[in-house]
């Protein structure tokens, strides 16, 4: 079943001197349930397509459909909304709230939908258990490596339950342990619990993992094949 | 709620000696605001119910027309009728008839344009307690003995008590008034001027001289809660025929005394003005900070669910915070100075204190602890500190996640 439907994107770019053709004409399904890499050169618009599918930037051109649901036509405020109930967002650089803890930071979407505490509770416990840090629970981020941000900041995505989870080169900066931890991390989740992921990255390890993989090449996809795992 | 307050809180914190300037100049802002308008309120309430009890009282009844012509003749009968209105009055603590004329006073070659005030001694006592200011001789006692003189005048006649005064004048419709009475008393009032103007007569010696029996020149009025005064002269004058008495509040009678007021009320609220600017420039320019600084972070937290509206709320409480800990520490730190200050006033010397026994008050500045003055002072921080926010509080509602992600 096909739950992100891409028809036809174009996104430009016209803030600078010359307009920037970042993605030019991208049809794409992604069914529920897939482990999917969006690969590609620096600047190709990974970027800008997860951006795209998470509402945080409109396509100049083409639709996007998640779930049936044309998102170009939700206000700024159900966008955001929409995100908090459905997407789980990971980021390049760890991007962890400072002046929280690394158990309140895990619970900060959690208590933005107002879940029950003892729920909260339970899913920091199973999380941290999974990515090894039981012991950081009432670290500050400042005080973590940047392995340890990141999976927290992964914790912080997969917490909610989310249907869909977009990570731009979540591995980027990491060493092989906790690249491993948590690509073994997601993979449970999506077995599991049935989220659907979109990557992008240019982490061979990454693609080892994934099942389907988008080649984009300036803008537009070049390649896109299942690798049968 | 519990949410926003900690990270509001914890925000505060990041960057300690910042939020911390901030907050001591909130903090030095209200502890001057306060101290400023406490001495300047007490001063006035000083001021007003020193002026009040030794003139006219809150509030003066007179026969109409008294107020523009100020002749025996316009005086009246205090009858059952307006004992009757005082009486059923619940605000008049104290009513004291004066029967007031001018008359020439002279003992030896010397004479000089005094005052005559005819008084019933205990009531006058009771409203600004003259017989404490008798520095020679004693208060008057009853209706038939002789005069109170103020020391200035005595000097200047060369009296001293036992001596006799002549006094000579108009009386009641033209009648000659003229009658000798001893000096019973000597006495001294901070006020030079009254001491250089005031006889006191009784009320009955004073009818006498002026050939005007059971005649009034004004009653004046002391109040038990001096802040319902303006409704009591409502009450008063929906009482009164307004075609036979005029009731005037001590503004109205005593103009020099407002305007010294209200002047240096206003010199006082350009002072705390300014003060306001410059402080809320300084919450301005740390929210400002605050908010720019954390660009991505918003960005962020927007990108993961949150709306820009809570995000706002978040910037508020950091705001809120700001300003309520230095309103609370500068309440706490002018509070007990206050009390201190209003139970020993601070003497006032100099030049300035020339003026204030000019203008008849004790050269002092007691404090006020009126409770408006730090309800007023932390309710203008805390919209200056709320003003303050809005600009930070506009941007969040608008910037570019996009761009502030990439940073
Ligand atoms: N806000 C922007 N303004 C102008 N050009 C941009 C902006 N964001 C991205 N681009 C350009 O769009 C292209 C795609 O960028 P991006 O999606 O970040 O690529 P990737 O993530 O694959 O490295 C790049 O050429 C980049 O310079
Ligand atoms: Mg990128």
């Amino acid at each position: 079943m096909t739950v992100i439907e891409l028809d036809d994107i174009y996104k430009t770019y016209t803030e600078s001197v010359v307009p920037v053709h970042a993605v030019n004409g991208v049809s794409v399904g992604i069914d529920k349930g897939e482990f999917t890499a969006i690969v590609g050169p620096s600047g190709c618009g990974k970027t800008t397509l997860l951006n795209m599918i998470g509402g945080l930037d409109a396509p100049t051109k083409g639709k996007i459909r998640i779930e049936g649901e044309d998102i170009s036509r939700l206000s700024d405020k159900q966008l955001v909304d929409f995100r908090l109930h459905n997407i789980g967002f990971v980021f390049q650089a760890y991007n962890l709230i400072p002046v929280l803890t690394v158990r309140e930071n895990i619970r900060f979407i959690m208590e933005l939908e107002h879940r029950d505490s003892k729920e909260m509770q339970q899913r920091v416990e199973y999380l941290l258990e999974k990515l090894d840090m039981k012991d950081k629970l009432n670290v500050r981020p400042k005080y973590l490596s940047g392995g340890q941000q990141q999976r927290v900041a992964v914790a912080r995505a997969l917490a909610s339950h989310p249907k869909f989870v977009l990570a731009d080169e979540p591995t980027a900066n990491l060493d092989s342990h906790a690249t491993e931890v948590l690509l073994e991390l997601m993979a449970t989740m999506n077995k599991e619990e049935e989220m659907t992921f979109i990557f992008s990255t240019h982490d061979q390890r990454v693609m080892d993992k994934a099942r389907r993989i988008i080649t984009l090449e300036d803008g537009k996809v070049v390649g896109d094949a299942k690798t049968g795992i | 709620m519990r949410q926003y307050l900690k990270l509001s809180w914890r925000n505060l914190w990041r960057n300690k000696r910042r939020t911390l300037i901030t907050v001591a100049s909130v903090f030095l802002a209200v502890l001057l605001a306060v101290c400023m308008r406490s001495l300047q309120k007490g001063t006035y309430a000083n001021m007003t119910s020193n002026a009040v009890r030794f003139s006219t009282g809150y509030i003066q009844i007179h026969a109409k027309g008294y107020q523009d012509n100020r002749s025996i003749n316009n005086s009246f009968e205090k009858g059952e009728m307006l004992d009757s209105v005082l009486t059923a009055n619940s605000n008049v603590s104290l009513s004291v008839p004066r029967l007031e004329s001018f008359v020439l006073a002279s003992s030896g070659n010397h004479t000089k344009g005094v005052q005559v005030t005819g008084i019933i001694p205990e009531l006058e006592n009771k409203m600004n307690n003259i017989s404490g200011r008798v520095t020679d001789g004693h208060y008057l006692t009853d209706g038939y003995d002789g005069l109170l003189v103020g020391d200035g005048i005595a000097n200047y006649l060369g009296l001293r008590v036992g001596d006799t005064m002549v006094l000579l004048g108009q009386g009641y419709h033209g009648i000659t008034a003229a009658a000798q009475f001893p000096v019973t008393g000597i006495f001294h009032f901070p006020d030079g001027r009254m001491n250089n103007a005031l006889v006191y007569l009784s009320l009955h010696n004073a009818r006498n001289l002026f050939a005007a029996p059971d005649l009034t020149t004004s009653m004046s009025l002391l109040l038990h809660d001096p802040a319902r005064q303006q409704a009591t002269v409502e009450q008063l004058r929906q009482a009164l025929d307004s075609n036979q008495w005029e009731v005037l509040n001590w503004q109205t009678l005593n103009k020099e005394l407002t305007q010294e007021i209200a002047g240096d009320n206003a010199g006082g609220i350009i002072m705390l003005f300014i003060l306001y600017v410059v402080i809320a420039f300084g919450v301005f320019g740390t929210m400002l900070m605050m908010t720019m600084e954390r660009s991505k972070e918003f960005a962020v937290m927007i990108a993961i669910g949150m709306r820009r509206s809570q995000l706002a709320i978040l910037l508020f409480f950091e705001t809120v915070f700001i300003g309520l800990l230095g309103i609370s520490s500068g309440v706490a730190v002018a509070l007990p100075v206050l009390l201190y200050f209003k139970i020993n006033p601070v003497k006032i010397t100099g030049t300035a204190a020339e003026m204030f026994i000019q203008f008849g008050l004790e050269p002092i500045m007691p404090a006020s602890l009126d409770p408006y003055i730090f309800v007023n002072q932390g309710i203008t921080v805390f919209l200056i500190s709320f003003a303050a926010s809005i600009y930070p509080l506009m941007y969040i509602g608008r910037f570019k996640i996009l761009g502030a992600l990439k940073k």
